[in-house]
């Protein structure tokens, strides 16, 4: 029974965490431009897609793929950036919202053509698998791996903003765009590279969500959600608040989907919409 | 003893720590005008912010006519009487001024929410709304929509749209803003051609204006009501010269 | 620019008189709706599919076009409108007139009660909370199997003839008569809405926000009975699509529904009235085109008309067309 619950209050912990990787980049994006991008997802996805194609076509280790993972998504989204966002800056969020949707449909259709409509197969290495016992509990290896390395992932980004020339010009950007613009802060290329190192983190994230989560082309959109309630409810550009969102919903969504299965699905937008309601600008927001 | 059309008394507002509006009590009679004056950053518009609802007090009162507004809506506000004019311009940029104040016209006759009539049925408010621009002379460019119209033309029509709601107190934050000084007279004409019904409260910084056209001066400095009297008054006072006027506006 | 003749008396009501005014333009658009009967008879199903995702956009277009309100989960009442009329003729009343006012009904009370919510919230919540209502809707449906059939789709709708008359035949010949004169109706009412007083204070939402309560008007309120008017159409057309193919399948709640209509909404050109019109006919037409050529990768085409459009035509088709003719007649004159 205890052990039960531990092990559930594990596992979706690592689920919060993973999903926390997948979308703080989102968070930053819309915090300093204000741009609705609901291709996250999508970027997720292309680091999934080259995790997958580099494991099994070409034969590399599943941590081999991750850095490529993270790559691909950075600079596929840094194209988009370049081609398209850039236009729609100053265009309402329904404009924002259709031009991402659009990619995010023809990223769907795309992998479709490439890998079909299939779940993709993922072999771990060997040392990621089976579970680590401790007397009545016990750990999936794979699972304690995920919280590690969202944990240095954050701590990572913690002290990049903190410590870093970067980071300092990326808070002044989130604060006030248009004084660090004055300052002469050069603000269109911090932009690109948080929206790159952003849509990086969560390329990195759909090579990690292969296991847990099943790829297939669909997951731009069906995870999507889950990335938008994390920002929605932690607030925007907010590293804090996504955290500690991320990971109550993966606790939520596990232990929903064990204990009351048969309303597993719903009552995560039900929550969702109620914190909304209640706080529309995020429930961590500081504003 | 003259009948007393706005007044608020010891309304409060902070933002944080920065007094916004600290203690203000003042009375606007029957037909006044009023001038309202300050250094940018005195909170001069705040206020004008708190008297229509647009801002909540943290303490304070709030009283149109006899009645306390305080907690009152700022539409409600509107069709007690209680209408401002923005100092940017606020208006409708793809809706011609015609449409604009005829749907500020229905408004205030309740027939906006109508939506089983068509819009021509509504003779009277149209009547009504080229009735009041053509008194702001905008007549001849009402069927052109707002954002063609020259800069000065906006300036009008921020005012024609607070005149559709038939006002009983107007405030008009800094009507003549941005508009460049040889045709500031042009709204001041406009200004002083309001009903002698309707009391006014503006915002100016153009102290010939101000002296021209108030009967009476309200100075605010850091959110606080610094001194108020007739022109000749405010003109003699030492405090104001220093923290207002002592730069060589006059 | 003036459409009076010079000297006489400026009528204010004659300007506003014509803008509402029926076009020949529009009215030769209603007539070629009746032209699939004879020369396309055997595409009369996709016809009533058209009109009926016309309607569908035509309600979004009250909240997107003209009262500038985001919903990226309009399918929620376009699902409810299609499963209320469908439940009622399972369960034994085909009738479809009734039908189709009962499922307005009960799609309108539930816009009504939706609208408490959305008229609390603004911008990115508001996108995030119509997406989360739209899902949340879908959830539900799915997991009332023992109801709505879920995933497998509501079937067993039995429509009884309309008028106790006609049939609903399988070449759809009665199913376009009845949709089309459902959609032309409401076009009626959608018309008249959007040149009432009541119309120009949406578009003056639409326009400014903060002035409207400085001009009395109370936008909560406003807000809260267009969300009931467009609510009730989209349910009409949703009660439509279950009566006409008497299945309501569960992706009627989808959230790629609601951004379908959306596409065809800013395909043809939002705030246009014959915006959604056009837009969905052109959709629906591409659709059964394309998706007839490669079904799986139908999603390609969507998602790249969406870019498209929305780069390189930011008002829609209609919107290009009306910019192009501006150019043309300024550089005539």
């Amino acid at each position: 029974m205890i052990a039960r619950f531990v092990s559930l209050l594990f596992d979706g912990f690592a689920y919060g965490m993973l999903l926390f990787v997948l979308s703080v980049g989102l968070s930053v994006t819309l915090g300093m431009m204000n741009f609705v991008n609901l291709a996250h997802g999508a970027f997720a996805m292309v680091g999934g897609y080259v995790a997958i194609a580099l494991m099994n076509r070409m034969g590399w280790p599943f941590l081999a793929t991750l850095p490529v993972a993270f790559l691909a998504a950075a600079l596929f989204s840094v194209v988009l950036e370049r081609v398209l966002y850039r236009r729609l800056y100053r265009a309402t969020d329904l404009d924002q919202s259709l031009l991402t949707i659009g990619i995010v449909f023809m990223s769907i259709a795309i992998a479709a053509y490439v890998f079909g409509t299939n779940q993709q197969p993922v072999q771990l290495p060997d040392y990621l698998r089976g579970r680590i016992v401790l007397g009545d509990f016990s750990f999936g290896v794979y699972r304690l791996f995920l919280i590690v390395s969202a944990l240095i992932i954050t701590g990572l980004m913690v002290i990049g903003l903190e410590y870093t020339r970067f980071g300092a010009q990326v808070r002044a950007c989130v604060d006030n765009q248009r004084m660090a613009r004055g300052l002469g802060l050069n603000v269109d290329y911090v932009f690109m590279m948080t929206f790159a190192l952003g849509s990086g983190l969560a390329g990195l994230g759909g090579a990690l969500a292969i296991e847990p989560m099943g790829l297939d082309p669909n997951f731009a959109l069906k995870y999507l959600v889950y990335m938008l309630i994390v920002v929605a409810v932690g607030g925007l550009a907010s590293i804090r608040g996504a955290f500690f969102t991320a990971g109550l919903l993966g606790v939520i969504d596990i232990f929903s989907k064990y204990y009351v299965p048969w309303i597993g699905g719903f009552i995560l937008y039900l929550v969702m919409v109620g914190l909304l309601i209640w706080r529309p600008n995020g429930v961590f927001a500081r504003r | 003893m003259t009948e007393i059309a706005l007044s608020t008394s010891g309304l409060n507002k902070k933002f944080g720590s920065l007094v916004v509006a600290g203690d203000i009590s003042l009375e606007l009679p029957r037909g006044a005008r009023y001038a309202l004056i300050g250094p940018n950053g005195a909170g001069k518009t705040t206020l004008i912010n708190l008297m229509t609802g647009m801002l909540a007090p943290d303490s304070g009162k709030i009283t149109l006519g006899t009645e306390d507004i305080t907690a009152v809506p700022p539409d409600v506000r509107v069709k007690r009487g209680l209408v401002r004019t923005f100092q940017i311009n606020t208006l409708f940029p793809n809706l011609t001024p015609l449409e604009a104040v005829t749907l500020a016209v229905c408004e205030r006759r309740g027939e906006a929410g109508v939506w089983w009539k068509s819009l021509p049925s509504c003779k009277a408010a149209a009547d009504e709304a080229y009735g009041i621009l053509s008194s702001l002379r905008l007549g001849e460019h009402c069927e052109r929509p707002t954002k063609q119209l020259a800069y000065g033309q906006q300036r009008l029509l921020e005012i024609a749209l607070a005149l559709a709601s038939k006002p009983k107190v107007l405030l008009l934050d800094e009507p003549a803003a941005g508009v460049p000084k040889e045709e500031s007279g042009e709204l001041f004409a406009a200004v002083a051609g309001i009903s002698s019904d309707i009391s006014v409260l503006f915002i100016e910084h153009d102290m010939e204006v101000v002296f021209r056209f108030a009967s009476r001066i309200i100075v605010m400095v850091s959110g606080r009501i610094l001194v108020e009297g007739t022109p000749d008054e405010i003109a003699a006072n030492e405090r104001v010269r220093e923290v207002y006027l002592g730069s060589g506006h006059v | 620019m003036n459409a009076q003749t010079p000297g006489a008396a400026f009528n204010p009501q004659e300007v506003l008189r014509a803008q509402v005014r029926w076009r020949a333009l529009e009215i030769i658009f209603w007539v070629a709706t009746l032209a699939p009967f004879v020369l396309t008879p055997n595409y009369l199903i996709l016809c009533s599919q058209i009109a009926i995702a016309a309607l569908f956009a035509l309600s979004l277009d009250l909240l997107v076009g003209y009262s500038g309100i985001v919903s990226l989960g309009h399918a929620v009442y376009f699902g409810v409108g299609a499963y209320s009329a469908g439940l009622l003729a399972k369960h034994g009343w085909g009738e479809p007139i009734s039908g189709l006012l009962f499922a307005s009904v009960v799609t309108a009370l539930v816009g009504y009660l939706i609208s408490f919510i959305m008229v609390r919230i603004t911008h990115f919540a508001l996108i995030m909370v119509t997406v989360g209502l739209c899902l949340l809707f879908g959830e539900i449906a799915n997991s009332l199997h023992d109801v709505t059939g879920g995933d497998d789709g509501l079937q067993g709708v039995k429509m009884w003839s309309i008028f106790g008359i006609y049939r609903f035949d399988m070449f759809g010949r009665t199913a376009y008569v009845y949709t089309l004169v459902a959609t032309f109706l409401s076009f009626l009412v959608l018309r008249r809405i959007i040149n009432s007083p009541f119309g120009l204070s949406l578009r003056g939402m639409r326009e400014n926000q903060r002035r409207m309560p400085a001009i009395g008007v109370p936008m909560k309120s406003r807000l809260q009975v267009v969300y009931v008017i467009s609510a009730c159409f989209a349910g009409l057309a949703g009660a439509l699509s279950a009566q006409t193919t008497q299945f309501v399948a569960l992706d009627a709640l989808s959230f790629q529904r609601s951004a379908e209509v959306l596409v065809m909404l800013i395909l043809g050109g939002a705030g246009r009235l014959y915006g959604g019109l056009i837009g969905a006919a052109m959709f629906m037409v591409a659709r059964d085109q394309l998706a007839d050529m490669n079904p799986q990768y139908w999603y390609f085409w969507l998602g790249l008309l969406l870019v498209i459009v929305i780069i390189f035509l930011p008002n829609g088709i209609l919107g290009g067309l009306a910019a192009l003719i501006d150019r043309v007649r300024s550089r005539r004159s």
